[in-house]
């Protein structure tokens, strides 16, 4: 990178900046224990990686359809629901496929019944139409799998490891649950790069991504791929809801969690799959830091009554992202001509 | 002209009319396609040129008329339809994929003929990647015959217009369309880049004997490289014929120049 992008793209490079520099002061400054600064890197991203997944299915269903799907949240809640239920009648395994069914089934009916007639609407319309699918399937889901705390069983250890005790005074503790989970989300990423870079599909959910009418024109029909699109995001939600529930347990406030995403793509850019990942890794790492390490901070220099930075950090660094670089990290510039 | 011979009716339109709203776009309109040939259609600003190629493509369905392709009545259809029966399109103003590279939007033009479905991608890697690369050579083929081979991996986007006209030409050429509807494939190109194009018009009719009809509203290149040209004015037929005979006629001459009333 010359000097001259560098000067041009400032506010993006200070952002960096800053962001590294928050990164790294709490260990630079001596606030905490190498060992501690660690476990709260490593809880923030594994937040962080929930928070990705949930934005990955924002991401596709707005790169293929511009649709801003607000649903995505419930279909994660809807997809743990209905997996924690069936795995109390049948092995994981087979309760994880069916629900991936499940999640296909609700692609198609959305489609079907939703998409396919307001074709050529306004965003606003759509995203109307999405809100209306939140609701419906938030009570839709507590219909049929009831609205208690569920637990969904998967065999992983939950009992914390300590690793690296014999560099850092205390070590390390690490969730073996959490460094699985963390594992399958990132194998998660990996296979749908693939999918999109170099299979004739994704070469296909691309196209329709960037031309509706061309794409047709050479014969790819727009609906059956506005079904692939949301099954993948309904799977992708299935594998967020899966990660999450056996974390924390199945419950309502699962949906909320979509809320929490929607800094993530403002961050990442409602374009760009890696966005959505980088994304959710700086919201979950920031916000935590900014509980633990800034928080008492600030608590100390001004005299205030207490924390609460995580609940509202993410939402003010979105708004910070949309007056210096609306597009988000990798998304694409919109030249319009006027 | 060399060695391709004029066949069959490919395409037949009787009596065709679209209107929106109380707009009549094409009135009653008539003509036919054979196979083989060059076929334009021209006529002034407004005409109802897009509108007849659209009509063709599937866009849009007429009120009323018939439409045959290549022996069949077709009824209502999608432009995916129209792209499964083999008609391709370009279009007017460039809709291309533009986060691809030259390579990637002319590969999609071999989606309809890949027979590996979503599941066997995922799983049976092996089979899909020998498809995909039978695809690639064809697509390979397309790029030299259209002169890009220097561009097979630039994104579309930053490519000049003239060339990104060709590759809008190569991806309906991968679909290997029976039929290949080209929409003012000269508008706003210099001479050096109109020569171009009406010279890959002609290679792609001789050397893949592919039927072509385009659609211009200059009518000095068209009457150089068409078999027989449609002349539209206000949604009407106004002329059909061969150049020389569409040239002379009054009905198109006054509707070009303009008439004293």
């Amino acid at each position: 990178m010359t000097l001259t992008t560098l000067q041009r793209n400032w506010p993006v490079v200070a952002l960096i900046v800053g962001v590294m520099i928050g990164a790294i002061a709490p260990l630079a400054l001596g606030l905490s224990s190498p060992g501690f600064y660690f476990e709260v890197l490593l809880g923030g991203l594994m937040s962080g990686v929930l928070y990705s997944l949930v934005a990955l299915g924002f991401v596709l269903i707005f790169k293929a359809s511009g649709v801003f799907n607000f649903a995505q949240g419930a279909m994660v809640l809807f997809a743990a629901l209905s997996l924690a239920r069936l795995s109390e009648h049948m092995p994981l395994a087979v309760a994880f496929v069916v629900s991936v069914a499940i999640m296909a089934v609700f692609a198609w009916v959305v489609e079907r019944f939703v998409l396919r007639h307001l074709v050529n609407q306004d965003a606003v319309v759509l995203l109307m139409a999405t809100l209306g699918i939140t609701y419906f399937l938030d009570g839709f889901g507590q219909l049929v799998w009831g609205s208690d705390i569920y637990r969904i069983e998967t065999g992983l250890p939950k009992t914390p490891v300590m690793v690296l005790d014999n560099i850092f005074e205390g070590g390390i503790l690490i969730n073996t649950e959490d460094f699985v989970a963390a594992a399958i989300a990132a194998l998660l990423v990996l296979a749908l790069a693939v999918f999109f870079q170099k299979t004739s599909t994704g070469r296909a959910l691309r196209a329709v991504a960037d031309d509706h009418q061309a794409a047709q024109s050479i014969g790819i029909p727009l609906n059956r791929i506005w079904v692939i699109v949301w099954t993948v995001a309904g799977f992708v939600a299935l594998v967020a809801g899966m990660i999450w529930g056996s974390k924390l347990g199945v419950q309502f406030s699962l949906s909320l969690i979509a809320l929490k995403a929607l800094p993530v793509v403002i961050l990442g850019g409602f374009t760009s799959v890696p966005g959505a990942i980088i994304g959710g890794l700086i919201i979950g790492v920031g916000e935590k830091f900014a509980e633990v390490f800034l928080s008492p901070i600030a608590v100390n220099a001004f005299d205030l009554a207490g924390g609460g930075i995580e609940n509202w950090f993410a939402y003010v660094l979105a708004l910070v992202f949309l007056l210096v670089r609306p597009e988000g990290l990798f998304g694409e510039k919109h030249i319009d001509r006027v | 002209m060399s060695g391709r011979s004029i066949g069959e009716v490919i395409l037949d339109l009787a009596d065709v009319s679209l209107s929106f709203g109380g707009v009549k776009a094409l009135q009653n309109v008539s003509f036919n396609v054979r196979e083989h040939e060059i076929r334009a259609i021209i006529g002034p600003n407004g005409a109802g040129k897009s509108s007849m190629l659209n009509v063709i493509n599937g866009v849009y369905t007429p009120q009323q008329g018939r439409i045959t392709f290549r022996g069949k009545e077709r009824g209502k259809m999608h432009p995916h339809d129209a792209a499964a029966l083999g008609i391709g399109r370009t279009f007017q103003s460039l809709a291309l994929f533009k986060g691809m590279s030259v390579l990637d939007n002319i590969m999609t033009g071999r989606n309809l003929r890949m027979r590996t479905g979503l599941l066997s991608q995922a799983i049976h890697l092996g089979f899909a990647r020998r498809e995909e690369l039978r695809h690639r050579e064809f697509v390979e083929h397309i790029i030299d015959f259209l002169e890009i081979q220097a561009y097979r991996k630039t994104s579309v986007g930053r490519l000049p217009y003239g060339l990104q006209k060709r590759v809008d030409l190569g991806r309906a050429l991968a679909m290997e369309p029976k039929l290949l509807l080209l929409d003012e494939p000269m508008a706003g190109m210099n001479l050096e880049e109109k020569a171009d194009m009406c010279r890959f018009v002609l290679d792609v009719n001789d050397e893949f004997g592919t039927t072509i009809v385009l659609i211009e509203h200059d009518m000095g290149v068209v009457m150089d490289i068409s078999d027989r040209v449609v002349v539209l004015d206000y949604g009407k037929k106004i002329g059909d014929g061969t150049p020389d005979e569409v040239r002379n006629s009054q009905a198109v001459i006054d509707a070009y120049l303009g008439v004293a009333h």
